[in-house]
């Protein structure tokens, strides 16, 4: 695996709004079948550098290169093209709540593709399957599932073209630790069994530790990248701070107890 | 290479070329397709490239319709690398995809019923908002404090004074139109001069609070379902209702109060425009001269002409308030009900006060007023 050619490819990224500089030379690669993290405090600019990432926003400098197409580059019906290898879920979802779960999966696929309504019901299955979901909560509406579905749904959506790349936006944020700790799993299966690349911004620590095989750290418009471990043997002060407080001590300990199961 | 599929009925046998990405997955449905309405007793595939998920789980259920019916299934060629994920997936008890049910005549009687019991529904739910809103303004109309002014003002502001200019224009150019019709048809007898007569009391009493109602139900009626629509959709009611706020008194009233104070100034404004504009079009027209226009118009207008008009206005401002702000807070669970709702508001409150304009009619016909 390490000799395969890095997914994605991002060097000197910089972000302005007016005077206020977001990202300031940010840069990384991110390797094929690897679980990426993005951390970060509030206002570090995880959400603009996803946007970035995912060829929503072009930054002020710097490029991103996807599969070696570099995607600052390119206009947008190059882009476009681009867009169909990855797949996106958004902190709450983002499901349209007024088509029906099966709707919601399919949809990317009937944008696309000119398919037969038998075959579009078999792909439905297939994805609810893909994510766990149970089959009668293809006729349900978004408003009538619980969070934890709607992450799924939502995963499932992502899932729709058969993406190489998978881009999560806060994917355990709001659930309880059961259905976290599951959709945890749902994701190292995912990547295991179908070797998905895939970027993740999250502030849950017991995820990053369970799933992330390394972690970018945004502070002060830079980047750190490193494994989990070595972020944690980082000096830089805010980082202590935020992994050793108490929450990140607790996550840490759980960390190493599921590791050595 | 890319990717191409064909099913061959005479030696049965479906031959895929090339890698199949889910791009491709609509020409693999067509050969699929084929091959199942075919059900050959045997089949082989031959599978020449590496499929993706979306592929492989079509083609395995393919395979797995023709095993059903007893026919003979064997795969040549390349391993499709992912059956092996499929089947784990495949074999998990996840329930069955829900199918729509056959219309019965008894499902028909049971959505009849449910569909009654929600129009039910509907008239309890304004029912109980017309409470709501009447237990409000009893408890505001105890201390000014409660009546929440500046929220007023600023709804009085929003829908009364930014709505001047296109009220304006409308009450100008309907009374134009009038006057012109009024005074082409009355030209052959003569009787010219009654313009003036159809347009003063045309305006006064009728267009100018009509036009100003429904300029306000397309304005001010869609934007209060709207407003209170994404409140809701945002669980904002709900948050105000959990800080022991009553949402009808802050939400509700000061939009209603605001209507009502602001829909009698907003006929006053299209009443002068109405008048202007008819005095506009009789001087050019008629030549008649703007002072013998103002004479005219005195014989013509009785004194209740114009109460007669004004008094219907804070009525049609409470029916459109009432009405966009019920339907905003109806508003549940979809982006969808939130367009519905915002449309029902409008047409509804339009209806009604054009109902209600009958309803005058009648009644001042009646009273002589």
């Amino acid at each position: 695996m390490a000799a395969s050619p890095p997914v994605i490819v991002a060097r000197d990224i910089a972000n302005r709004f007016g005077a206020q500089v977001v990202h300031d030379g940010v840069g990384f690669e991110v390797g094929a079948g690897e679980i990426f993290g993005i951390v970060g405090g509030s206002g570090s600019g995880k959400s603009v550098l996803l946007k970035t990432l995912l060829g929503l926003r072009r930054p002020d400098a710097g490029t991103v290169a996807i599969e070696g197409d570099e995607i600052t580059a390119m206009d947008d019906q190059e882009l476009r093209a681009i867009k169909r290898r990855y797949g996106v879920t958004f902190q709450h979802g983002a499901l349209f709540t007024a088509l029906t779960v099966a709707e919601n999966v399919i949809l990317p696929v009937v944008e696309v593709l000119d398919l037969d309504e038998a075959s579009l019901e078999r792909l439905v299955e297939l994805r609810l399957r893909m994510v766990g979901l149970p089959l009668e909560a293809a006729a349900k509406h978004p408003a009538q599932l619980s969070g934890g579905m709607v992450k799924r749904a939502a995963l499932a959506r992502a899932l729709a073209l058969d993406p190489s790349i998978l881009f999560l936006d806060e994917p355990t944020a709001g659930l309880d630790p059961i259905a976290a700790s599951a959709f945890d799993e749902l994701v190292l299966y995912l990547r295991d069994t179908l070797h998905l690349t895939i970027v993740m911004v999250t502030h849950d620590l017991d995820t990053l530790a369970r799933t992330c095989d390394r972690v970018a750290v945004l502070v002060d418009g830079k980047v750190i990248t490193d494994t989990f471990e070595g972020i944690l043997a980082n000096e830089h002060p805010w980082i202590r701070h935020y992994f050793h407080g108490d929450r990140g001590r607790a996550a840490r300990r759980r960390a190493e107890a599921g590791r050595g199961a | 290479m890319t990717f191409s599929a064909h099913f061959d009925p005479a030696a049965a046998r479906l031959v895929l070329q090339g890698d199949c990405r889910m791009d491709d997955a609509p020409r693999l449905a067509r050969a699929l397709d084929a091959a199942r309405a075919a059900a050959p007793a045997a089949l082989v595939v031959d599978i020449g490239g590496a499929l993706d998920i979306g592929p492989s789980w079509l083609l395995r259920c393919l395979l797995a319709d023709l095993r059903a019916t007893g026919s003979r299934v064997e795969l040549a060629g390349r391993e499709p690398g992912h059956f092996a994920y499929l089947d784990e997936i495949g074999a998990r008890d996840v329930g069955a995809l829900p199918v729509p049910q056959p219309v019965t005549p008894i499902a028909w009687l049971a959505s009849l019923g449910a569909g009654l019991r929600r129009r039910v529904g509907a008239w309890y739910e304004a029912l109980v908002f017309g409470g709501h809103v009447l237990t409000g303004a009893a408890v505001a109309w105890r201390s000014l404090k409660r009546l929440r002014i500046p929220s007023i003002v600023r709804h009085m502001h929003e829908t009364g004074v930014q709505a001047i200019p296109v009220v304006a224009v409308i009450a100008l150019l309907i009374s134009i139109i009038s006057a012109y019709i009024g005074a082409q048809q009355l030209r052959p007898f003569g009787a010219e001069i009654y313009t003036v007569d159809l347009v003063t009391i045309g305006v006064l009493r009728e267009l100018g609070v009509l036009l100003t109602a429904i300029m306000v139900a397309g304005r001010t009626g869609s934007a209060y379902a709207a407003e209170l629509g994404v409140m809701r959709l945002n669980d904002e009611v709900d948050a105000l209702e959990s800080m022991g706020v009553n949402p009808y008194e802050v939400l509700v009233l000061p939009r209603v109060v605001a209507l009502v104070l602001v829909m009698p100034l907003l006929t006053v404004v299209a009443d002068a425009m109405g008048l202007a504009g008819g005095a506009l079009l009789t001087s050019y027209l008629l030549d008649l001269p703007w002072s013998q226009f103002m004479m005219r118009l005195d014989s013509s207008v009785s004194d209740t002409t114009f109460w007669a008009g004004l008094v219907k206005a804070p009525v049609f401002g409470l029916l459109i308030a009432l009405t966009g702000t019920l339907r905003g807070l109806q508003v549940r669970e979809s982006s969808r009900e939130l367009g519905r709702l915002t449309t029902v508001a409008v047409v509804q409150s339009i209806f009604l006060v054009i109902f209600a304009d009958a309803l005058f009619a009648v009644y001042f016909l009646e009273i002589d007023f």
